[in-house]
């Protein structure tokens, strides 16, 4: 029996397992996918929001809030890329000047600080690519972009070394109470805990009514991008959003934390929770709305596009707190502004858990964790000091990104380690570049075989049948 | 470190490069290749066709590249594998890496980037869909395939019918898979027509043209695509939509020359072929920067490669003994159908009796028209042709006596004549 048992390594998953890896508990996480990060924390906007949208007095507000001021110091302590850029909510006519003044309102009621009603000409001082059509804007300076997939690894190496036990392919089937805790049912295999942190993002309803009176229900709202190519990068260099509307903040463009330009999401309610496709309708879409903000946005700079699915709850925020059934605990419904409020949210999750297990902190705690070395961003001395190390830095495996073999080593090597093509991508960017894995795949496929001694045919792109070959050749 | 020629990239291209400014004299040459062998894309294709017109036989790729490579070898050429270059600049500092030697700056006289080419990716052509595996480059696809002895997939479909596509239908179908069919965008192949007959007629498989993948299906392994007719604006029409079964969809949809390396030194691109713009020594925008193969434009056939390359070998050396002649330029202008030409630009340095070929591309098919360069308006080459098609690279050949007109004169055009309205 383990204290505790986390459903689902996204973002707040991740997040809740480090802060509970403060304190002496056994704590088990389980996710149903071959990684962490591989629902909405991997396919979002990556913005770390001001906070001016969420509705005064929402969870969504206080922890939105409340994340924002984390970051840089989170950043830091857990090496992964953030960039305080700011946010401009970008107005094109007379009429949105009302709906400015009160998402200003909106936001110093919930605590943004510095924010600034601009003109369309002052917009265009700060970025020049920005339609003529604008006429004024709300300036977030507190807002920043984040890499998410790398801030949920983060948070899921730094708790691994704290120990944090991680289970994948393990999709929860049901959740029984028992007399002392419950039984978690994946499969064959059911494990039991004294406490249950419900964090399975699009399924947290589900695995709510497992358990709950009080149910939940989660539509997903599909968003698709497209990103352009990191020649593009001078695009912007702030986020720049339209005016929101019922279905959410609107199309965008923002550069990410790695420099690309990313241009979505649209919302579309759908059934399939399982859908990420994407489709031409809605990425012409995206691709038109955003011409709005940026009109000489290049189509050809297109280099990928992909699609991801908020868990927007009835509920209308996010649903946090020990549930009727004493011991479970719910991280449901966590939509966006989830990513800038996951750090936050896990603090206060943390702290509440701890509180009514009675845990105590650990002495030996780890607080920081290290990167992989990045050798495309280092300079020429640094990059020599590396190779002479460790002569694998010498060998470049992705060329659009630059990235050597012995980060891709690492990748796989290190606590909770890549074990697919996706996995390997997230935590170093090889294949991600303009030519989207064409080189590298072959080799990746070959150091995965040699480093999880296993066979070309068992080596897959996301885990699952998404094996990249089907044998050897005749 | 010092080096009067350095050459970027140890393929057809680079090979050909580095043995030609040999035999020119220059002894004081690297090759810098980031494969564990010399021999570029010709490694992984093992089908037969190479060197009909520079050894008047055929090979596989392999074969012709080893011949290439056996030139180096007996010439005490130096090249390293394994060794990526990692930046060139203006000053002709190269950069590489390697697991021996670590990072490495070398000052060069001249440099000749020959990095070829890479694959159009999926995300450049915008197909909607799934984001699992079971699609591939053609070329990706290739090299699993020929050089790992992976078999990437049963049932196929190939989006984009350039060679590299057309050759791996045929591959795949040896390896015992089905392809099911060759969906090209455009009314007309951008692939050899050789290749049509030996890789698709011969094994009855359907090329479609007009037709595009619209959308990918699949949880983990790609399941299926759905295909559709497109329109005259290129635009697929929804209600022709049909969907094949597959597990497996290769992309050969174009090569865009590999210009990293010559962006970084700041030499100007040509939006039309992505490549270089050089001039009729191969020298680019910056002076003592040549670049030469499928990285300065996109061949059909490696025997045009190696004689480019050639050519630009020869100069780089000349260069390097008698630095850049201080002459006129003239700009070679395209028209009527023709894409481009290279080189275009023409130095009026004077030198009548060096070989000059023009190679081009046309924006169409189109049917007994006549390639014709004029110089000041004159005709100084006509050339008839019974169908020109944007797959097949033309090329012309100049006498000492039509250089001596075109670089006597004060405009050059090259048009396609007879060109139906
Ligand atoms: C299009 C879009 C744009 C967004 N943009 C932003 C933004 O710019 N800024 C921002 O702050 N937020 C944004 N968000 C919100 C943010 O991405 C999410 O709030 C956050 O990622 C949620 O994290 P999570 O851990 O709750 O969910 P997820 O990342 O989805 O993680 C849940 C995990 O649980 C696993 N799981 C599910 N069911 C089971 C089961 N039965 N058994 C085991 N494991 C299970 C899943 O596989 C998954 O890995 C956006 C969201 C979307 C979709
Ligand atoms: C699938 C396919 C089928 C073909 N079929 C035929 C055919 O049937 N008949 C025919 O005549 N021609 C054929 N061709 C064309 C011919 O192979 C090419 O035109 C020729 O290989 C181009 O030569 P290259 O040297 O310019 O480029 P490549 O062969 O691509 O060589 C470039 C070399 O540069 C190296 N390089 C690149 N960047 C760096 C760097 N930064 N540092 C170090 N090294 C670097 C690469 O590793 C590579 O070895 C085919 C081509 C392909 C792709």
């Amino acid at each position: 029996m383990r204290d505790i048992i986390i459903i689902g390594g996204g973002v707040v998953g991740c997040a809740v397992a480090r802060e509970l890896s403060r304190y002496k508990a056994s704590i088990l996480l389980l996710e149903k996918g071959n990684d962490v990060a591989v629902g909405a924390s991997k396919a979002n906007s990556g913005i770390v929001h001001g906070g001016h949208d969420a509705v005064n007095g929402s969870k969504k507000a206080y922890f939105n809030v409340m994340g924002n001021k984390m970051f840089d110091q989170l950043s830091k302590e857990l090496d992964f890329p953030f960039v305080r850029n700011g946010s401009l909510v970008l107005n094109f006519g007379e009429e949105g000047n009302k709906t400015l003044c009160e998402l200003l309102e909106r936001g110093v009621k919930n605590g943004v600080e510095g924010l600034e009603i601009l003109t369309g000409d002052q917009v265009r001082v700060m970025e020049p690519n920005v339609s003529q059509e604008v006429v004024s804007a709300l300036y977030i300076p507190t807002g920043g972009i984040v890499s998410p997939y790398e801030m949920t690894i983060a948070y899921a190496e730094n708790a691994s070394v704290n120990g944090v036990e991680f289970k994948f392919n393990q999709t929860v089937q049901s959740v029984k109470p028992t007399s002392n805790g419950f039984d978690v049912v994946c499969g064959e295999n059911t494990y039991q805990a004294k406490f249950v942190i419900n964090c399975a993002g699009i399924f947290s309803d589900e695995i709510n009514n497992m358990v709950c009176q009080k149910k939940i229900k989660i539509v997903p709202r599909k968003g698709d991008y497209v990103l352009l190519d990191n020649a593009y990068s001078n695009i912007c260099s702030k986020t720049l959003f339209q005016l929101p509307d019922a279905m959410g903040k609107g199309i965008l463009v923002t550069p990410t934390a790695h420099g690309n330009i990313l241009v979505g999401p649209t919302a579309l309610d759908i059934d399939d929770k399982e859908d990420v496709d994407t489709t031409a309708k809605q990425l012409d879409k995206a691709y038109t709305i955003a011409t709005r903000s940026v009109p000489n946005l290049p189509r050809r700079a297109i280099i990928t596009q992909f699609a991801g699915l908020r868990a927007h709850g009835d509920q209308g925020d996010f649903v946090i707190g020990e549930s009727q059934q004493k011991g479970f605990y719910n991280c449901a419904c966590i939509e966006s502004p989830g990513l800038t409020s996951a750090p936050a949210i896990a603090v206060h999750v943390a702290g509440e858990v701890a509180e009514k297990l009675s845990l105590t902190k650990k002495e030996d705690f780890v607080a920081t964790r290290k990167g992989i070395p990045q050798f495309s961003r280092l300079d020429n001395e640094s990059r020599q000091r590396l190779i002479k190390e460790n002569p694998l830095f010498g060998k470049i495996v992705c060329r659009c990104e630059m990235v050597t073999e012995a980060e891709i080593v690492m990748a796989i090597n290190r606590p909770v380690g890549a074990k697919d093509l996706d996995g390997i991508k997230r935590r170093t960017r090889s294949g991600m570049g303009r030519c989207q894995a064409g080189f590298c795949t072959p080799r990746l496929v070959e150091i995965l075989q040699r480093e999880l001694n296993v066979q070309a045919g068992e080596v897959t792109k996301c885990g699952g049948d998404s094996v990249i070959v089907v044998g050897r050749t005749k | 470190m010092n080096k009067n020629l350095v050459i970027v990239g140890g393929g057809p291209a680079g090979l050909a490069c580095a043995i030609s400014a040999y035999d020119e004299g220059e002894r004081d040459i690297l090759i810098l290749e980031r494969e564990p062998e010399l021999g570029g894309i010709l490694n992984q294709c093992i089908h037969n066709g190479f060197g009909l017109h520079t050894f008047k036989e055929e090979l596989t790729g392999p074969e012709y590249a080893y011949r290439y490579v056996k030139g180096v070898e007996e010439r005490g050429i130096e090249y390293k594998t394994e060794a990526t270059v990692i930046d060139v600049n203006a000053q002709k500092q190269v950069t590489y890496v390697s697991k021996r030697d670590g990072l490495v700056t070398i000052d060069a006289k001249a440099v000749v980037l020959c990095c070829g080419c890479r694959e159009r990716p999926r995300g450049a052509i915008n197909i909607a869909g799934m984001r699992g595996s079971g699609i591939f480059s053609a070329g990706t696809a290739q090299k699993l395939v020929n050089v790992e002895g992976l078999s990437v997939g049963k049932n196929v479909v190939i989006l984009g019918s350039g060679d590299i596509g057309l050759i791996m239908a045929r591959r795949m179908t040896f390896e015992g898979a089905n392809v099911k069919a060759v969906v090209e965008l455009m009314p007309y192949s951008s692939g050899l027509n050789r290749n049509i007959v030996q890789c698709l007629n011969d094994f009855d498989i359907p090329l479609l043209f007009s037709h595009t993948v619209v959308q990918v299906h699949g949880k983990g392994r790609l399941c299926g695509v759905t295909i559709a007719q497109v329109d005259e604006n290129l635009r697929p029409k929804m209600d022709t939509a049909k969907y094949i079964e597959c597990d497996t969809l290769l992309l050969s949809v174009g090569l865009l020359p590999e210009n990293e390396l010559a962006k970084n030194a700041g030499v100007v691109l040509s939006s039309v072929t992505g490549g270089g713009i050089v001039d009729d020594s191969m020298m680019t925008s910056q002076e003592g920067i040549f670049v030469c193969g499928n990285v300065l434009h996109v061949h059909d056939l490696v025997d045009f490669v190696s004689q480019e390359s050639a050519l630009a070998g020869q100069r780089a050396v000349q260069y390097i003994r008698n630095g850049a002649p201080n002459c006129e330029k003239i700009t070679i202008e395209t028209k009527n159908g023709i894409r481009y030409c290279v080189p275009s630009i023409l130095k009026k340095d004077g030198d009548f009796t060096s070989a000059l070929s023009f190679k081009m591309r046309v924006s169409n098919v189109f049917k007994k028209v006549t390639l014709t360069v004029f110089a000041d308006g004159v005709v100084v080459l006509a050339k008839k042709r019974p169908i020109v098609t944007p797959g097949e690279m033309e090329n012309v050949t100049f006498t000492p006596k039509q250089i001596e007109q075109l670089k006597t004169a004060s405009s050059i055009q090259v048009s396609l004549e007879g060109v139906e309205k």
